[in-house]
């Protein structure tokens, strides 16, 4: 009805939602506005996504941001100071460094923790899974029973472990954490595989001849990708919450790093009397987790909406 | 085929379903302690603290250290170690807490209780208020009440459970004074009580000594409580999207046609129903509890497995960590696959044939 | 989920059922609100822990323990322990530690080579088990020390007694006379001081015979028995005030009144040190009555407990030094400016008056004061001029990368930060490597550090401790036998070697002090340490607690006379 050359919104709206799109390029256009629609509706997800945003966006300008050093404080004579003290929003700690200014620049070290949990654990899981599914058979048996073996350990405490074996440290807890991580998504993409594996299309491509390694990656991968994309975003949360905990035990960021967990663990002998030393790392901490749990529960409800509302 | 003998063969069919159900369920559960005794096992041998230390302490002169390590067997090759602790391991012998001077074995029965204890009463907690949480939340699905707990489960995912702990120490403890701190019992009572199975509220129920019932309740109820949270948070979600799935089926419908009341349907139908998958998430719930004793233990000083897994790691106490993992670790993948088993067996559907 | 017809479906039994429901249901409703209610109630009623009143709990980390044998003994809580739960031959005056008097021992005399001492046992003393005391309990004790050769097997050995000739150099005379002769004429004053050291306790022969274990002799181990080491672990054979009841590793150690002890007598019926690992939680423990004594609060707990109504607050200088090691391997810690540079770069009055506010003094040499021979000299403060000009003068004006290996424990992680801080003013990168204690330990004793936070207490209350292990490395190289902290930090003090000999075996008291003091001037100036601070341990406890006093070392924190309003 409209005019297909003008390029009002209207127009682009139909475009994307046109039930015979001419091009796999407005095909997936279309979907994603569509997810879009329906994940922009659930204004819960909605607060998710921009305190995500807002993360991303401190830890880029962090330096731009802090008010003062994260790492050099005023031992004499700024110390322990309440919040709202001149200068100081949120307080000093036992080193007279700005609380705030470290909240912000220890957003990095939360985001990249997160970041590279998530690059390392996620990949290595989706491949084992989809070829394990996709393979069966005796390299069924064996990803699955080691897979298991991984799922069934207690991950706080295999995570403690490695990084005492390890020794303290952000990277060693990074590793820790992801080699904990990666079972979920493995038995994820393997269920999502077996789903599609005997599905028309995939026959067809098959008879068509690809090999096995090119049905794999570029046909099931992709099926898995929706599901583990959300099973990722949720599981950030529990990552940011281990690499805490092991921050707390003094097994992951070291001082004078200020990783939001680590200033838990240095605040917690101020608990009585100074308590924002303690409570302003772990406030930061629920909010993030809090993003980041919205975010993944309003990406499940708009990516697959049979489980809409659970 | 004569009817008995139809009979009979089907009946041979179920028993081998059964053993091959069990017989697999064996077989996982041996390749997956195997698997986690290796884990630990390397982990063990990895660490970068002299074990010796904990044995002669920091003090020691040099001679000293290195005979002990000599005579601890530290300097045998990697693999020969691995066999040896593989033997000791499934004949039940750890080693010998260097800490301690207890075997390994004898500590953990004793600490163990105490995680047991807490982790009980944070399932009960968590269970007996998150599941008809999570009932309600379906039930109004899309109301204020289900916002509402929706947002108190997702709190409870999101929020650090040792800073939670500290500040609820703070507060009630510090401030109020409503509860005891630190340990199981006060000092009053911890020498002069002896425990039988190690739970003391159930002990001190046992034996009538209602004060020291009253003082162990005391001081179990903010860490039960703290881990009850983080339990609710999780089994009332559960809760809330199988009775979603339930009351979304057929039956439900044929049910209201029948005039039957909606408390009835929901608590009575749709809960059975549920109940099965949710009795698997509260294991789970449990297991994860265990687990997750390690925080909370350390900050309310609990003497339970969570709390003696850090010391030794701090002390090198290798013995003692491997001991304590293992023993966290078997008794988190039973109940893994003990669950599994339970699905499978109490839901026909799911049957092997 | 599949859906479907839910086998589970029961049809109702009776309609009438339906209607009893919603009865049921508010019963149900308003029983639990009741409970609910009167669960309320009775939590919000504060009920007080209170200690017993013969009953003394300490809150203190015991952490370090791992052995309650005096033979093997040598952690700091141990000590404590031994302290009150053991006599010794002679010890230190409780009123002025620099005097030395007899326990067990009712006199003594010394020939004149210096080489043998000769000591009179007290008549009618008994052991806890009701054993009476003989010298032959005392020759035992020193045999089970040089035999069994543990950790501080090397205070009895040092005098030349071995596992071969003890029997002839620790001998009973007679029931009530011991012998022990020396290899060479040491100053008595430092033979004694050792004799006070908790290696020295005596143990009650009789009952630990009952308990040694047979053991097949080998090499390294030439006996037949374990001389009781396994049991005495977690036993108690002893003659002291207190003796022990149990001890729960990392929990608690209980001690319970010794009625058949003479010579020190307790107050208290019952001591529990229960291990609490922080300031806070001790001292929490301590305001609401759960805990009499907390023993190791920091800074911000102790103001808070001396400004609180009845609690009071005690402290005495312990000689536990703390201070940087540079190992001299580094390229850049062997010059001699960037040494003292780094002497100049910590902000040592901050850290007084914040991070070890009560709970250290500013220290900078390697005598702790109290001891003979301390030397109170505080040259160094933070000058970064000064720092930047020396390194300069070494050639490296723009600084350099460095690592600090420190313990994960305040307040020395604190001080480490600050000193990232302050080195950075002069160019001087510091990254640290944070440990637990065993870690850091393991690395610095192995010499791969750049530069380690350690600490070092005196092993005996006499200069020579200190001084050996400062200015003694007579073989610098990785085997070594005598790995002395100067070892540790690969570094050669030349003709200091001789200078400690020659002080330990000097008998003019004014004349070892000089030695002393010179020795401390060279190392300020040349040593490869960097000492920060003296311990001062500090207790908090509730004003009903009478008679608590700490002493000048772990061995000397003595609990018997404390008694209770």
């Amino acid at each position: 009805m409209t005019d297909s050359s003008s390029s009002t919104p209207e127009s682009w709206r139909d475009w994307l939602l046109t039930a015979e799109p001419h091009s796999r390029h407005q095909a997936r256009l279309g979907r994603a506005y569509v997810t879009w629609r329906r994940f922009s509706e659930n204004r819960l997800a909605v607060t998710g996504l921009v305190i995500i945003l807002a993360l991303v966006l401190i830890a880029i300008f962090a330096d731009l941001l802090a008010p003062h050093s994260a790492t050099v404080g005023n031992l004499a004579g700024a110390r322990l100071l309440p919040p709202g003290s001149s200068g100081f929003l949120l307080g000093s700690d036992d080193q007279g460094r700005d609380i705030l200014s470290r909240l912000i620049v220890g957003s990095r070290i939360t985001l990249a923790v997160v970041a590279l949990v998530a690059i390392i654990a996620a990949p290595v899981g989706l491949l084992i899974g989809t070829v394990a599914g996709f393979a069966g058979g005796y390299v069924d048996a064996v990803l699955m029973r080691i897979t298991d073996i991984f799922l069934a350990f207690p991950k706080l405490i295999l995570a403690l472990a490695f990084v005492a074996a390890l020794g303290p440290g952000i990277e060693n807890a990074v590793i820790a954490i992801a080699l904990t991580s990666w079972p979920p998504y493995a038995r994820l993409a393997r269920a999502e595989t077996l789903g599609v594996r005997n599905s028309d299309y995939i026959a067809a491509v098959r008879l068509m001849g690809a090999s096995p390694t090119r049905i794999v990656v570029r046909h099931i991968m992709p099926m898995c990708l929706s599901s583990l994309i959300v099973r990722v975003t949720l599981d950030m949360a529990g990552i940011i919450l281990t690499a805490a905990g092991l921050g707390f035990l003094g097994l992951g960021a070291q001082p004078p790093m200020p990783e939001w967990g680590t200033m838990i663990a240095s605040g917690r002998r101020f608990i009585l009397d100074q308590w924002w030393v303690a409570t302003m790392p772990g406030l930061a901490i629920l909010v993030v987790s809090l993003g980041f749990n919205l975010l993944g529960d309003g990406l499940r409800d708009a990516l697959d909406p049979r489980e809409a509302g659970r | 085929m004569t009817a008995i003998e139809a009979s009979k063969l089907a009946r041979r069919r179920r028993i081998r379903g059964l053993a091959l159900t069990f017989g697999r369920f064996a077989i996982m559960l041996a390749t997956t302690f195997l698997g986690l005794l290796a884990v630990t096992f390397f982990i063990g041998r990895v660490v970068p603290i002299d074990p010796v230390l904990a044995i002669v302490g920091d003090r020691a002169p040099a001679a000293v250290v290195e005979r002990v390590r000599e005579q601890m067997g530290f300097n045998l090759p990697l693999w020969q170690q691995f066999f040896i602790y593989l033997r000791q391991a499934l004949t039940g012998d750890f080693g010998v807490s260097v800490l301690t001077t207890n075997p390994v074995f004898d500590d953990i029965l004793r600490v163990f209780p105490a995680t047991l204890e807490l982790a009980t009463v944070g399932t009960l907690i968590g269970a007996g208020l998150g599941v008809p949480l999570g009932v309600i939340a379906a039930v109004r699905r899309g109301s204020f009440a289900d916002q509402i707990v929706r947002i108190v489960g997702l709190i409870g995912y999101s929020v650090p459970i040792f800073w939670l702990g500290l500040l609820s120490l703070l507060l009630f403890y510090a401030r109020l004074k409503w509860v005891a701190y630190p340990g199981r019992l006060d000092v009053a009572y911890e020498y002069t009580f002896t425990p039988i199975t190690g739970l003391y509220l159930f002990d001190a129920a046992w034996t009538r000594q209602w004060d020291i019932l009253w003082d162990a309740f005391r001081h179990i109820i903010l860490p039960g409580s703290l881990l009850g949270y983080f339990s609710l948070a999780y089994i009332s979600r559960m809760t809330r999207s199988f009775m979603l799935n339930e009351l979304g089926q057929e039956y439900i419908v044929a049910a209201r046609a029948k005039g039957l009341s909606e408390r009835r349907i929901v608590w009575f139908h749709a809960l059975r129903n549920a109940a099965v998958p949710l009795v698997t998430v509260i294991a789970l719930s449990y297991a994860g509890l265990l687990e997750g004793s390690v925080l909370t233990e350390t900050v309310f000083s609990w003497p339970g497995i969570g709390l003696y897994i850090t010391n030794s790691l701090q002390n090198a106490d290798m013995n003692a960590v491997l001991g304590g993992t293992i023993v966290i670790g078997t008794v988190f993948i039973a109940i893994n696959m003990f669950s599994d088993l339970l699905y499978r067996l109490l839901d026909p559907r799911t049957r092997m044939r | 989920m599949v859906g479907g017809v839910s086998p589970f479906l029961k049809q109702p039994k009776h309609e009438c059922l339906e209607m009893k429901a919603p009865l049921r249901a508010k019963a149900f409703r308003e029983f639990s609100a009741g409970v609910a209610l009167a669960v309320l109630m009775t939590l919000g009623a504060p009920t007080y822990a209170a200690t017993p009143a013969d009953t003394l709990v300490e809150g203190f980390a015991i952490d370090d323990l791992i052995t309650l044998d005096p033979a093997e003994a040598f952690e700091f809580s141990a000590a404590e322990f031994i302290a009150n739960s053991y006599n010794k031959l002679v010890n230190l005056d409780l009123q002025d530690t620099s005097k030395i008097v007899g326990e067990l021992a009712d006199s003594w005399t010394v020939s004149d080579d210096s080489l043998t001492y000769t000591f009179k046992l007290k008549p009618g003393l008994q052991f806890a088990s009701g054993n009476p005391i003989t010298a032959a309990d005392v020759a035992y004790s020193f045999e089970r020390v040089v035999k069994l050769d543990k950790s501080p097997g090397f205070l009895i050995t040092q005098f030349g007694i071995t596992g071969d000739n003890v029997a002839e150099k620790a001998k009973a005379l007679d029931p009530l006379t011991f012998q022990l002769t020396v290899d060479k004429a040491y100053a008595p004053s430092f033979v004694l001081n050792v004799l006070t050291s908790m290696t020295a306790s005596v143990v009650d022969k009789e009952l630990v015979l009952q308990h040694v274990k047979p053991v097949t002799p080998s090499d390294e181990f030439k006996y037949d028995n374990d001389f009781g080491n396994e049991w005495l672990k977690s036993a108690y054979a002893g003659s002291g005030p207190f003796k022990l009841i149990v001890w729960k590793a990392n929990e608690a150690l209980v001690l319970e009144r010794n009625d058949n002890a003479t010579i020190h007598q307790a107050a208290l019926k019952r001591i529990i040190y229960r291990h609490m690992k922080e300031s806070a939680g001790q001292r929490l423990a301590l305001e609401n009555g759960d805990i009499d004594i907390a023993r190791n609060l920091e800074p911000g707990d102790v103001d808070a407990i001396a400004a609180k109504e009845g609690y009071t607050v005690t402290s005495a200088p312990k000689g536990t030094l703390y201070l940087l090691g540079l190992n001299q391997k580094n390229q850049y810690l062997a010059k001699p400016q960037v040494r003292q540079a780094i002497k100049y770069l910590i902000d040592y009055d901050a850290i007084a008056s914040t991070l070890i506010k009560g709970i250290g003094q500013v220290h900078q040499t390697f005598l702790p004061s109290g001891q003979l021979g301390a030397l109170e000299d505080k040259p160094f403060s933070l000058n970064v001029d000064k720092a930047k000009a020396l390194l300069a003068e070494a050639g490296l004006p723009d600084g350099f990368a460095v690592t600090l290996d420190v313990r994960n424990t305040q307040p020395v992680s604190g001080i480490a930060e600050s000193l990232q801080q302050t080195f950075a003013q002069a160019g001087i990168k510091l990254e640290l490597i944070v440990g637990d204690g065993k870690q850091v330990l393991t690395k610095c004793r192995a010499r791969q550090h750049d530069m380690c936070f350690s600490n070092w207490g005196s092993d005996y209350f006499d200069p020579n401790s200190n001084a050996e292990t400062f200015t003694v490395n007579t073989d610098n190289s990785d085997a070594s036998k005598n790995k002395t902290l100067a070892w540790r930090n690969s570094w050669d003090p030349g003709e200091l070697n001789g200078v400690t000999h020659a002080a330990l075996q000097e008998k003019d008291t004014a004349k070892r002090t000089a030695m002393y003091q010179d020795l401390e001037r060279k190392v300020l100036d040349t040593g490869p340490y960097a000492f920060i601070y003296q311990q001062i341990e500090v207790a908090g406890y509730s004003s009903k607690v009478k008679n608590f006093r700490l002493g000048p070392s772990f061995d000397t924190n003595y609990v018997f006379p404390i008694s209770k309003d």
